[in-house]
């Protein structure tokens, strides 16, 4: 286990390495300046502008100050958008309403997709699982940005039961965001919580369970639900990498200050340093939470060998 | 509990009957073999929702490229006395439904009317009076090549690169997936993004952003298969008689892999026109006047308060698309490989 977490951290290491490598060397051959108007400028106060964000070193040297910076946790500064605010502090100060939609949208995703899952496993083709199931397949194929403007239209314009999109109601503005966040989660766990139920249901342990007289509920719940639920872990991966994605619009369509709606932005500005600093935290992000499901996964469950070979 | 039996009941005479084996007809295969593909087939006819939406998506396609044909007006061209007009269908008016009727300073009024127009637009207009019909078309035309071209290259590059590593195993396969390793580090949508920035935004960007990682899922489970058949007996008597490394992977790991590459390649197909239309939303998709359904979807919402039509005929047939495929995706699955599920 300890030589597997060790070989998972050097490839975490050196898949960064890359993406911050890659990154930077993208930036700067992209068209258009980070400075704004630089047109404008004499050739004087643009050497001035360019000394400022170390624009006028030669590359290698930018390149080397830019990782020696990251691996301290500095990402730089921003160039236009937050003009010279640090571009660490300028994610953090964002991280506050992402965290709380994506968290939130999570966790109803997963309550109820584990909810519907169950039902459907348990009233197995009746008119419950054609219903759950269809609620599934209509949550994975909906992308986020028209499921959000569906229920920004209905319940915000059409019959005002939560602000259209203003940040400022805290908890009743995060409610539609949530629930746009929400359906890929709840749609992939109802999905996954069927199957797995319906495979367990049919498990030796379930009969004897039956033989012996254990009741229907505790079956469902003691036996099926907590095995069928181990196997959900692998895929809160898929999950988090939803959400983030999902949040770049739907913070978007929601005007919600976070760090998806800005880093959207900055690439309408081609802010670089914004631009770089918010790929790189969200590669960590989910390279992190990538690796701590596997690790997680094996640590729950003793059958997985995580430093057996793959097939 | 040891009851002795002190005699078997008489049998009465003429209630069994004494038939002859056949051994010629213990043998006899009574239903017609059938191969793979006719099962398969089999399998999937029983699956209503994914015949349904075969038929639903074979519709679809023919409507994208008839529609833009059907309709009268160029999906371009602009008539600005005939903006925002809603939907309007000749017979279903009658039903009260798409009849040309919009709110206009909070009173329901046909628009139609109200702006001297004579003709007819089924799915209404833009913002800039183009016909919604054939725009929506043409966009859907250009999502499906968008999303289908990007498949079939991922689909390519996954192949050969999985079969390789797979066939020749050893150091060359350990090489290449710490490369794939590597690559599946990287979030997919960090990758889509910083590719379409540096590139001239269009379609050509669009699929080159989302194969430049996309294929590596196509790869390991080609690997993964090919690792698993190429040590079986089959191929081994193959080698035994002298076939070449080529046509061991053509005529007898291909035809076995084939299965999970289509079933792979289905679900590759709508998360392209996902992150297509994502990428149209938030703004780096295709660039006007080139329309996909992502970009007609971030157009009508701009309008969403006071023209939603411009909005929901785009977003439904994405979604429409988007379940149709992913139901097909999930007939094929279970029939081409029934041990392969979530």
């Amino acid at each position: 286990m300890g030589k597997y977490i060790g070989k998972r951290l050097i490839y975490m290491v050196i898949t960064l390495a890359l993406i911050a490598t890659f990154t930077f060397f993208l930036m700067n051959v992209l068209p258009g300046s980070p400075i704004a108007s630089a047109d404008k400028l004499t050739p004087d106060q643009r050497a001035v502008v360019e000394a400022r964000y170390g624009l006028d070193k030669p590359l290698p040297v930018q390149y080397f100050d830019y990782m020696f910076g990251l691996v301290q946790g500095d990402l730089g500064i921003s160039i236009n958008q937050f003009k010279g605010a640090d571009v660490t502090d300028v994610i953090l100060s964002r991280m506050g309403p992402s965290a709380q939609i994506g968290f939130q949208g999570m966790l109803i995703g997963t309550v109820l997709g584990i909810l519907l899952g169950m039902v459907a496993a348990l009233r197995q083709n009746t008119w419950m699982d054609y219903t759950s199931t269809f609620i599934a397949i209509v949550g994975i194929s909906i992308p986020s940005f028209v499921f959000a403007s569906l229920l920004q239209y209905w319940f915000g314009l059409k019959w005002e039961l939560f602000p259209v999109a203003l940040w400022k109601d805290g908890f009743m503005s995060s409610v539609l965001p949530s629930i746009a966040l929400a359906m890929f989660p709840l749609a992939t766990a109802a999905r996954f919580i069927r199957t797995e139920m319906i495979e367990v249901l049919g498990s030796d342990y379930i009969t004897l369970a039956k033989a012996k007289g254990a009741s229907g509920s505790e079956i469902a719940f003691k036996h099926a639900f907590r095995n069928a639920l181990i196997p959900l872990i692998t895929v809160l991966g898929p999950m988090a990498v939803s959400i983030l994605t999902g949040s770049l619009v739907v913070e978007q369509i929601f005007a919600i200050p976070g760090i998806g709606e800005q880093f959207v932005k900055s690439i309408m500005v081609s802010d670089f340093s914004i631009i770089m600093g918010t790929t790189i935290f969200f590669s960590v992000f989910l390279i992190v939470i990538i690796l701590l499901v596997d690790i997680l996964y094996g640590v729950i469950d003793p059958r997985i060998r995580l430093s057996g070979g793959k097939s | 509990m040891t009851q002795k039996i002190d005699k078997i009941p008489e049998l009465p005479k003429g209630s069994f009957e004494r038939i002859t084996l056949d051994a010629h007809q213990a043998e006899r295969i009574t239903k017609p073999s059938v191969s793979f593909w006719q099962d398969a087939w089999y399998r999937i006819r029983k699956n209503k929702g994914a015949l349904f939406s075969i038929v639903l998506f074979g519709l679809i396609v023919i409507m994208a490229f008839l529609g833009p044909v059907i309709s009268p007006y160029a999906p371009n061209a602009q008539t600005i006395t005939h903006a925002n007009l809603p939907p309007k269908i000749p017979v279903i008016e009658k039903l009260g439904i798409l009849d040309g009727v919009g709110t206009l300073g909070g009173k329901e009024v046909d628009l139609y009317e109200m702006k001297n127009v004579e003709v007819n637009y089924w799915f209404g207009t833009d913002g800039l009076g183009r016909d919604m019909f054939s725009r929506v078309w043409k966009g859907t035309q250009v999502s499906l090549f968008i999303a289908f071209v990007a498949a079939a290259i991922d689909m390519l590059i996954g192949v050969i690169y999985g079969g390789i590593s797979g066939y020749f195993g050893g150091r060359v396969d350990d090489f290449m997936q710490r490369v794939v390793e590597i690559l599946t580090g990287i979030p997919n949508l960090v990758v889509v993004i910083l590719f379409i920035l540096i590139m001239d935004p269009g379609i050509l960007a669009i699929i080159i952003a989302l194969t430049i990682t996309g294929w590596t899922g196509m790869s390991r489970v080609v690997r993964g298969q090919v690792l698993k058949y190429k040590s079986q007996e089959f191929v081994l008597a193959a080698r035994t008689l002298g076939a070449s490394d080529t046509r061991i992977i053509w005529k007898h790991l291909m035809p076995n892999v084939l299965g999970v590459i289509i079933i792979n390649t289905m679900f590759t197909i709508p998360s392209a026109i996902f992150f297509e239309a994502f990428l149209s939303f938030i703004g780096l998709g295709l660039q006007a006047p080139d329309a996909s359904l992502g970009t007609l979807i971030n157009d009508g919402y701009a309008l969403i308060q006071f023209a939603p039509h411009i909005l929901a005929f785009p977003a439904i047939l994405l979604s429409l698309i988007m379940i149709a495929f992913n139901l097909i995706g999930d007939g094929l699955r279970d029939a081409l490989d029934p041990k392969m599920k979530d």
